[in-house]
């Protein structure tokens, strides 16, 4: 990477792992542009991230067409410092669809991070992030939206839950919202929680033990982040993925 | 307080002995640093209908949790003893014991310390704990969690997993016997079911799962009068066994009129204080607790 290291002082990367990253910084290659022509749809499944020395980055910018669709579906677990990085550029009634599951433990810090531009009228984006957090891992989620003063019409909505499984593990969210237009609607929700015990006792009280419910209220909990995948098997491959990740997760 | 014991009864082509399958002896539990329960003893057998009454804040509620095991509810003193009758054979889970149980005694000495059980191998091992608040799962299916649960209790008892289609068979029938649409037994357990559905709901589940013991706690509460009389005979027809016992937790007559127990006990801070057969029940509705608690 030509540019110099970031610094905390940029908003989007304040949680971010600069001392794991300095060392792999100039082996990183710039953001992969990514262009969906007008009318079409692009789908596109991140699984594992791409790891150097412990760092693992994905840096998209992408330019969606005209009544054109990007769908993402990511999952970032596998890296000591793993960041997602997405930068949507939304034409004329197209749409940006965001998944993503963050599933940490040990010391991991791992981050999405989006800045979606709705530079045009009538664009639509939906983001949908679920954080599994273990031991002292920091899962966090950044999303900026910048809404262009001709662009009438957006309809932007974020959604970021964050379930803790230990006391030392810490969850961010952080909206950021930039609208010049005045006919826009901007659903925003976060929150962080830990697994219900009432429910833990439920299930029990009806014979599943206690590693099977944690896994079954872990899994439904995540599952919010993939119901946009259209296709039922490359839906059944990412949440696999993901469960077998959580499976590991203490 | 000891119940009859040793009766011989008349059942069928059997004559049986009557067995004794919940054993409470001087049970004391706190919540937080509180006493709730102070030395509370009862005996259940086999066949019988317990029905437990008692004021608001008496402890029943608590009773009912130190039974399943759950965690905050700590027993400090006493004894539970869980001797179920030996399970009917192994496969076509869920069904009911409408054949010939097996109804040999249990060789003394065989009865199970409950208190030493996880939560759930308490449910593996008979027992069902219907809430009086039953809990919301977000995402969780019933359908999924019925039969996780039920594959969970068999595989523990050593006996085989259902299958999806038999799973799906058992369900439906148990479903129709307390009518409830399979529809709702789609969604996300008991998320945004009204207060008397999800009392509803606790029946289907037991009725899928089979306990040998139900602990059931103001199950009657929040149901409307035509779903009070479905839930009355969904009980019988699951729990009137010779080989099953009810633990049946409520403030009103109108259940015991449907599920009609053959012991009444008043519960009051912490102890059984007073017991009778169903006509307590009655004198209880006239009478109130506070003169038959002074009297006892
Ligand atoms: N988590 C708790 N912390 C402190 N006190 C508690 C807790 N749970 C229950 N108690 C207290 O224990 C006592 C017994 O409660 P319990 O729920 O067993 O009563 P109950 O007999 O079931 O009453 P009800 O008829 O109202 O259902 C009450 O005084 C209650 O306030
Ligand atoms: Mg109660």
């Amino acid at each position: 990477m030509n540019a110099p290291l970031p610094t905390r002082r940029d908003e989007s990367w304040r949680y971010a792992d600069l001392k794991a990253l300095e060392p792999v910084w100039a082996k990183l290659t710039g953001p992969e542009q990514i262009t969906v022509p007008a009318g079409e749809t692009v789908s596109r499944q991140i699984a594992e991230l791409p790891v150097i020395d412990g760092v693992g980055m994905i840096d998209l910018d992408v330019t969606i067409g005209d009544k054109a669709t990007f769908i993402l579906h990511v999952l970032a677990h596998n890296a000591d410092y793993g960041r997602i990085q997405v930068r949507a550029t939304l034409g004329n009634g197209s749409h940006f669809e965001l998944g993503g599951a963050i599933l940490g433990a040990g010391k991991q810090t791992l981050e999405i991070v989006t800045e979606t531009i709705h530079a045009e009228p009538n664009a639509t984006s939906n983001q949908v992030v679920r954080s599994v957090l273990a031991d002292t891992a920091t899962g966090s989620f950044l999303g900026r939206i910048n809404v262009a003063r001709h662009a009438q019409k957006t309809d932007a909505a974020q959604s970021v839950k964050s379930m803790l499984l230990d006391r030392g593990a810490t969850a961010n969210a952080k909206p950021e919202l930039e609208i010049f237009a005045d006919d826009v609607k901007c659903a925003h929700g976060a929150t962080v929680g830990e697994l219900d015990k009432q429910a833990l006792f439920y299930m029990a009280s009806r014979g599943i033990d206690p590693v099977t419910a944690k896994k079954l209220m872990l899994q439904a909990f995540i599952a919010d982040a993939f119901v946009s995948v259209d296709d039922d098997a490359v839906r059944d491959a990412i949440e696999g993925k993901a469960l077998e990740v959580l499976e590991g997760l203490s | 307080m000891t119940i009859s014991t040793g009766v011989t009864y008349r059942l069928k082509n059997f004559e049986l002995k009557r067995n004794q399958m919940l054993k409470i002896e001087n049970l004391h539990a706190t919540v937080g640093d509180t006493e709730i329960l102070k030395g509370l003893s009862l005996e259940i057998n086999a066949g019988e209908i317990h029905a437990i009454m008692g004021p608001n804040g008496a402890g029943k509620s608590t009773l009912a949790y130190a039974l399943g095991g759950r965690p905050g509810y700590d027993v400090t003193a006493g004894s539970v003893t869980f001797t179920p009758l030996p399970l009917a054979g192994g496969a076509g889970g869920g069904q009911t014991s409408d054949e010939a149980p097996p109804l040999t005694p249990p060789a003394s000495g065989r009865g199970t310390d409950l208190l030493a059980l996880d939560p759930h191998e308490r449910a593996a091992a008979g027992i069902f704990l219907g809430f009086q608040y039953p809990v919301e799962i977000p995402g969780v299916s019933n359908l999924q969690f019925l039969r996780e649960s039920l594959n969970a209790q068999r595989l523990a008892r050593g006996e085989e997993a259902l299958s999806g289609a038999e799973f799906i068979k058992l369900a439906k029938e148990k479903a129709a016997l307390l009518k409830m649409d399979m529809d709702m037994l789609k969604r996300a357990v008991n998320v945004g079911f009204s207060g008397g559905e999800k009392k509803r709901n606790e029946m289907v589940q037991m009725g899928i799962l089979n306990p040998k013991l139900a602990i059931l706690d103001e199950t009657d509460s929040g149901l409307d009068i035509d779903a009070l009389r479905t839930v009355g005979s969904g009980i019988n027809a699951i729990m009137r066994k010779p080989d099953k016992a009810v633990l049946l937790i409520t403030h009103y007559q109108r259940l015991l009129d449907e599920v009609k127990p053959d012991f009444v006990h008043v519960l009051a801070a912490g102890r059984i204080v007073k017991t009778g057969g169903p006509e307590l029940a009655l004198q209880l509705e006239e009478e109130g607790y506070e003169a038959i608690a002074e009297a006892a």
